[in-house]
């Protein structure tokens, strides 16, 4: 069944805006999990909201140049990018956003458009801290780039296709059908990538907030942080979407999305609440070791 | 003296060889002074003001010896998160500041630089006897007495030391006063900026950065 662009994109714009609450709730209740382990009583869930709002109602807001100015821009399109070329329904002709065959090549682009897009804008910016956090972001993508291409590759092999959605509907039938099973290492060495993707404990001190170095945001506020916010909760929910669907059987309704893109996130909390910090030259160190051995062993096996 | 030295005019020789001058106080800063911002549509303030009373991001900086009662506010026992409060580490993306403590006039000056950077609507909260009157150190050689002479101060909290109970309800007096309107110290100060900056010359001797700190 073909449908028209009016529709596509009136369906895509939709999705983004039922994945950018979901995203505000998701990180709401995410806090919120992490103040209970904390034995705090934690944030009202619906704190990203307010937050959101305060940031783009402040009076004023200064600027360091085209730049400064193109980077949260660039970062949200990198976000909005990724959406847009992900299938997020399997089945359904109205969720498949713009993908097409060979869009993972595309969305590995996206991945790093947005750090590029904050390395120029941060730059200009002049703050020492930010040049630090974006070299340092820089340097720990780069490794964790590293496992999760092998992992695309091996998927890519044993699939031997480069589309998103083919990769779904090469999982259908059952979980026995989905990567994890049928090609566990590729999944390991995706997943290790994932928790350098998402930016939580153990390798968040590129975007520690609580310490004095933030990182690339330092000098962003008022409404260039309401966006890189709005980017980032977008993100989060994308990039869960994206590994749902290659490792984990992609979703046949938004209640199984929703459902399945909470449990991988909350991998990624869990394991930060449990682990402490790596520092970066440890997280680079270390994302040449493991995960890039079973980024290897998933592509030998494949 | 050889902080005003670097802010001395000089030349500078390009990577290609060729000589410019460089002023850096007016090079590197903007001296363009703060302006008076407007409010919006009465109904749209209001709703602006109940989330900025509601997401309170304290810049997570210590300026006297109150600062030790801050991070207990982090923990379970006290747990500042549920009103919405949070630490930032930037004063771009703050809006309250807690002078938490007496102020060194050397302090002083890195308030005044700090404060000036956050972006408005932004809130000050005192705390401590020190910020009212002086408090024990009232005949110091070397700290403020009165912080209302510096820069406008939304909410006081007395005590020596006021206890992380008496901080949280300092943050309920000041969601309150934000949300009838009242949290207008950024505008307070752009309209007295000149008695602001001449109480802050008075006590500052070396004054060697720009008058207005973007």
């Amino acid at each position: 069944m073909e449908i028209s662009l009016l529709t596509k994109i009136l369906f895509s714009l939709l999705g983004l805006f039922i994945v950018f609450n979901y995203g505000l709730l998701q990180a709401g209740v995410m806090r919120k999990i992490v103040a209970r382990v904390a034995g705090r009583y934690g944030i009202p869930i619906y704190q990203p909201y307010i937050d959101l709002i305060k940031n783009y109602s402040k009076r004023t807001q200064i600027t360091h140049g085209v730049m400064f100015y193109l980077g949260p821009v660039f970062r949200f399109s990198g976000g909005i990018g990724l959406f847009f070329f992900i299938p997020m329904i399997y089945g359904s002709v109205y969720w498949q956003n713009f993908s097409f065959s060979g869009d993972i090549i595309l969305l590995m682009y996206f991945q790093f458009f947005g750090m590029l897009g904050m390395a120029l804008g941060a730059g200009e910016g002049g703050q020492p801290n930010s040049i630090i956090g974006i070299s340092r972001g820089l340097a720990q993508f780069t490794a964790v780039e590293v496992p999760f291409t092998l992992a695309i590759i091996s998927i890519a092999v044993q699939y031997d296709t480069l589309s998103v959605y083919d990769i779904v509907a090469a999982q259908q039938g059952g979980i026995q059908n989905w990567t994890l099973f049928t090609n566990p290492f590729a999944v390991i060495a995706g997943m290790f990538a994932f928790l350098g993707l998402m930016r939580h404990a153990p390798f968040n001190v590129v975007m520690a907030p609580q310490e004095i170095p933030i990182g690339p945001p330092t000098e962003y506020h008022s409404t260039y942080l309401g966006m890189l916010q709005s980017n980032r909760v977008v993100l989060h929910i994308v990039e869960a979407v994206l590994f749902m669907n290659l490792f984990f059987g992609g979703a046949t309704s938004w209640l199984e999305l929703i459902i399945k893109s909470f449990f991988i996130y909350f991998i990624t909390v869990f394991i930060g609440v449990v682990f402490p910090r790596y520092r970066v030259d440890h997280t680079v160190r270390w994302f040449l070791k493991i995960p890039l051995v079973f980024g290897i062993l998933a592509v030998l096996f494949v | 003296m050889s902080g005003l030295d670097d802010l001395k005019k000089k030349m500078v020789t390009g990577p290609d060889g060729e000589q410019f001058e460089v002023n850096p106080i007016n090079d590197y800063y903007c001296s363009k002074k703060p302006e008076v911002t407007t409010p919006a549509h009465p109904y749209i303030e209001k709703f602006f003001n109940w989330a900025r009373a509601n997401s309170l991001w304290v810049l997570g900086w210590g300026t006297g010896c109150g600062s030790i009662e801050l991070p207990p506010l982090t923990t379970p026992r006290f747990d500042m998160y549920r009103y919405g409060v949070q630490m930032r580490p930037t004063p771009r993306q703050a809006c309250v500041f807690i002078i938490s403590g007496y102020l060194a006039v050397k302090t002083l000056k890195r308030v005044i630089r700090a404060y000036e950077q956050m972006q408005g609507p932004k809130f000050v909260i005192a705390l401590g006897s020190c910020t009212i009157n002086g408090g024990m150190y009232y005949d110091s050689y070397n700290t403020i007495n009165r912080l209302d002479y510096y820069m406008p101060v939304d909410v006081y909290i007395a005590g020596c030391m006021p206890r992380p109970e008496a901080i949280l309800s300092g943050f309920v007096a000041l969601k309150k006063r934000i949300k009838e309107g009242k949290g207008e110290g950024a505008n307070e100060y752009a309209e007295k900026f000149e008695w602001y900056k001449a109480n802050q010359k008075k006590i500052i001797k070396q004054w060697d950065m720009p008058d207005y700190n973007w």
